[in-house]
């Protein structure tokens, strides 16, 4: 028997309307919209970690976003330790209140993440606080005492009555993960937990992440656009480019074996811990064209360095590689 | 839990230490705070009550005597001493104000937060209110109002009537600014955070939003507490006043209505006059010095940047 996944995403989609003038109305153009989530798949296995990695744009916190409910789905299917995500829990349904409990997002930036007028204590106690937990003041002062030393803040107490103006970058993400972890959850869904963070600190903050997930069997997607912390951290990799997955497979087999010309290219221009493993640099053409208006055929094809004819006209779908190992490229498909 | 405490008396120095820097807040202070303890002490501060008449020796009424020793600020048309009005009219001038004043920023800093927070029809509702009420002008609308009421005899006393309606038509401009803020404090990533634990709207906005908008809140009540009073002489001064419980502004139509002027009374007229200056300028004062000092903090913003990012455009970066 296979074990279920944790989380699962079915042809996911997430548009924003553009919002329209009078004058467009008038005229009865028709509705445009961001296409930020168009058609994501995946599955995550319990206690793994799948990283998502793609351009700024490309529609990685819309997924995470979308994923813990924070933005309406369009199209689609989450599901959850096997139940569908709904507003309510039900037979085979997980009410999204149930789902909050059980997940935990870390936003990127940690600056704006925590409330300046609350105290570190009462940011990391406000999940129990929401979901009526650890009600006696001992428990709740316990459990956010061992969340704030799990999180390498330590004595806990000494930051109990601290605001987050007197804390660093890399100890307001420590407070972000305490408060993450406080649940005790099993999904955490980190969009870009570092790229804010002062480089020095960046290696702390991860180190601890992979830590905490090795220690607590916690499944985790892991947003980036920085290659390099991928290999360090991740089971697997899904490579993002305009709202879809263009490749996923093992880190190893993404890393060693990229198949799509875009996880080639990204690749390419990521410094390589392994200098075995570098190649020509391979650098895109245009910029990224806007999820409103997608290209027809490949959304790629307008910067892809092998594209051909039919790339034009042709979305390519998902070519099985290896039982681990997909990728969308006609290149593929044959 | 003491902790709660010490970090409260932590707070309280830190503003304390901030706000002595500023002369201006300070003398506002000591304005605000002259007037309050001259109402509270009243009947430490005079022999005499409002409504004591003041004699010779003969036993008739001193009516517009200059000051003297036995009322610093002479005498009204019926031998009142006008130190003893002023400073028991203080008591009604102070409370009307303030509890107007309080009434319409609790009910525009309410309605600003769920227009603002909910957005939608609430919101719309709530702005199209708004316009309306903007665009008539507050004076004369209130003083059909008040007059209207008073007809009504409705056995309501009528210092409630103009604190009523005072607090329920003046809060259009606060509903305005804290709807504004609240529209850029629920997008910030916090807000966003506590919806991803699973906070109700409730909590968000006791814990979240409410939060930030304090300092904006109490700055606004501070100045609104000026326009408040000014209100109410205005009314008061326009014969709308309570008679039997005369605050400065009923001294003022007294003062006009029996010819103080052409008697050269200037000892009461001049009074109430500078009274509710000076409380009005108390209130701008602090007002404006708690505004600037707590606004660069409310509009501290980090924007998101995506510092870092790999670039595959067509330059080549340094990633
Ligand atoms: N609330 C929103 N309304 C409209 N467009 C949005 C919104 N959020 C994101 N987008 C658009 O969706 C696309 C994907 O954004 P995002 O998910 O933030 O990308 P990433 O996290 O990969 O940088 C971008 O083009 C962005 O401008
Ligand atoms: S389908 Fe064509 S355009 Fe798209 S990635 Fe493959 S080769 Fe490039
Ligand atoms: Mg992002």
């Amino acid at each position: 028997m296979t074990p279920n996944p944790i989380l699962e995403a079915r042809e996911l989609h997430t548009y924003f309307p553009v919002p329209q003038s009078l004058f467009e109305a008038l005229m009865r153009r028709p509705h445009l919209s961001v296409k930020a989530v168009d058609g994501v798949s995946f599955a995550l296995m319990r206690g793994e970690t799948l990283a998502i990695v793609g351009e700024s744009g490309c529609g990685k916190t819309t997924i995470a976003r979308t994923l813990i409910g924070l933005e309406a789905k369009t199209k689609g299917e989450i599901l959850f330790d096997g139940k569908e995500v709904a507003l309510r829990d039900g037979q085979t349904a997980i009410g999204l209140q149930h789902l909050r409990q059980r997940a935990q997002m870390i936003f990127q930036d940690p600056y704006e993440s925590l409330n300046p007028r609350a105290t570190i204590f009462d940011i990391v106690a406000e999940p129990l606080v929401v979901h009526g937990l650890a009600k006696s003041e001992r428990e709740r002062t316990a459990a956010v005492a061992t969340a704030l030393e799990d999180a390498g803040l330590r004595p806990a107490e000494h930051y109990f009555m601290r605001y987050p103006y007197e804390l660093s970058g890399g100890q307001r993400q420590r407070v972000v993960i305490a408060s993450a972890l406080v649940l005790q959850p099993e999904l955490l869904i980190a969009d870009e937990p570092v790229s804010m963070l002062d480089v020095s600190i960046r290696a702390e903050i991860l180190n601890l992440l992979r830590d905490l997930r090795q220690k607590r069997g916690i499944s985790v997607i892991f947003i980036t656009h920085d290659l390099s912390t991928v290999a360090y951290f991740a089971d697997r990799i899904a490579v993002m480019y305009l709202g879809r997955i263009v490749e996923i497979g093992l880190t190893r087999e993404v890393l060693r074996d990229p198949q799509h010309p875009y996880t080639k290219a990204l690749l390419s221009v990521a410094p390589a811990p392994n200098p075995r493993l570098r190649r020509k640099r391979v650098i895109l053409q245009g910029e990224t064209p806007n999820p409103i208006n997608l290209p027809n055929g490949c959304r790629f094809h307008p910067r892809c360095p092998v594209a051909f004819d039919q790339c034009k006209i042709k979305d390519p779908q998902p070519t099985v590689l290896s039982k681990t190992h997909q990728a969308a490229c006609l290149l593929l498909e044959k | 839990m003491s902790d709660h405490w010490k970090l409260f008396l932590r707070n309280l120095n830190e503003f304390w230490k901030a706000f002595r820097r500023n002369k201006l807040g300070l003398v506002g202070g000591f304005l605000i705070l002259t007037a309050l303890l001259a109402a509270i002490f009243a009947p430490a501060l005079t022999p005499h009550s409002a409504v004591d008449i003041m004699r010779d020796s003969n036993g008739r009424a001193l009516t517009f005597a200059s000051p003297a020793m036995h009322s610093p600020l002479g005498t009204d048309d019926a031998g009142h001493d006008v130190w003893a009005l002023l400073i028991y009219g203080a008591r009604i001038s102070l409370m009307v104000g303030f509890l107007a004043g309080f009434i319409s920023m609790f009910v525009g800093s309410s309605l600003g937060i769920i227009a603002g927070y909910f957005g939608g029809a609430v919101d719309t509702l709530v702005m199209r209110v708004t316009d309306i009420l903007m665009v008539i002008p507050d004076l004369p609308l209130m003083l059909v109002l008040v007059a209207t009421i008073r007809q009504m005899d409705l056995k309501v006393s009528p210092l409630s009537v103009l604190i009523l309606v005072i607090g329920l038509l003046y809060w259009t401009s606060a509903a305005r600014l804290i709807r504004s803020q609240t529209l850029t404090i629920k997008e910030r990533q916090f807000v966003a955070r506590a919806r991803a634990i699973g906070a109700g709207h409730w909590h968000i906005v006791r814990k979240h939003i409410l939060p930030q908008l304090m300092p904006l809140i109490v700055t606004n009540t501070v100045l609104i507490l000026s326009t408040a009073i000014l209100i109410e002489s205005g009314l008061a001064f326009l014969g709308l006043g309570d008679p039997t419980q005369p605050s400065w502004g009923t001294m003022l139509n007294f003062a006009f209505s029996r010819s103080a002027i052409s008697n050269g009374a200037w000892w009461f007229y001049l009074p109430p006059g500078i009274a509710i200056l000076w409380v009005s300028l108390g209130c701008i004062l602090l007002g404006n010095v708690l505004e600037e000092m707590m606004n660069p903090r409310l509009a501290a913003h980090y924007l998101e940047g995506d510092k870092g990012m790999i670039a595959i455009t067509d330059k080549e970066t340094g990633l």
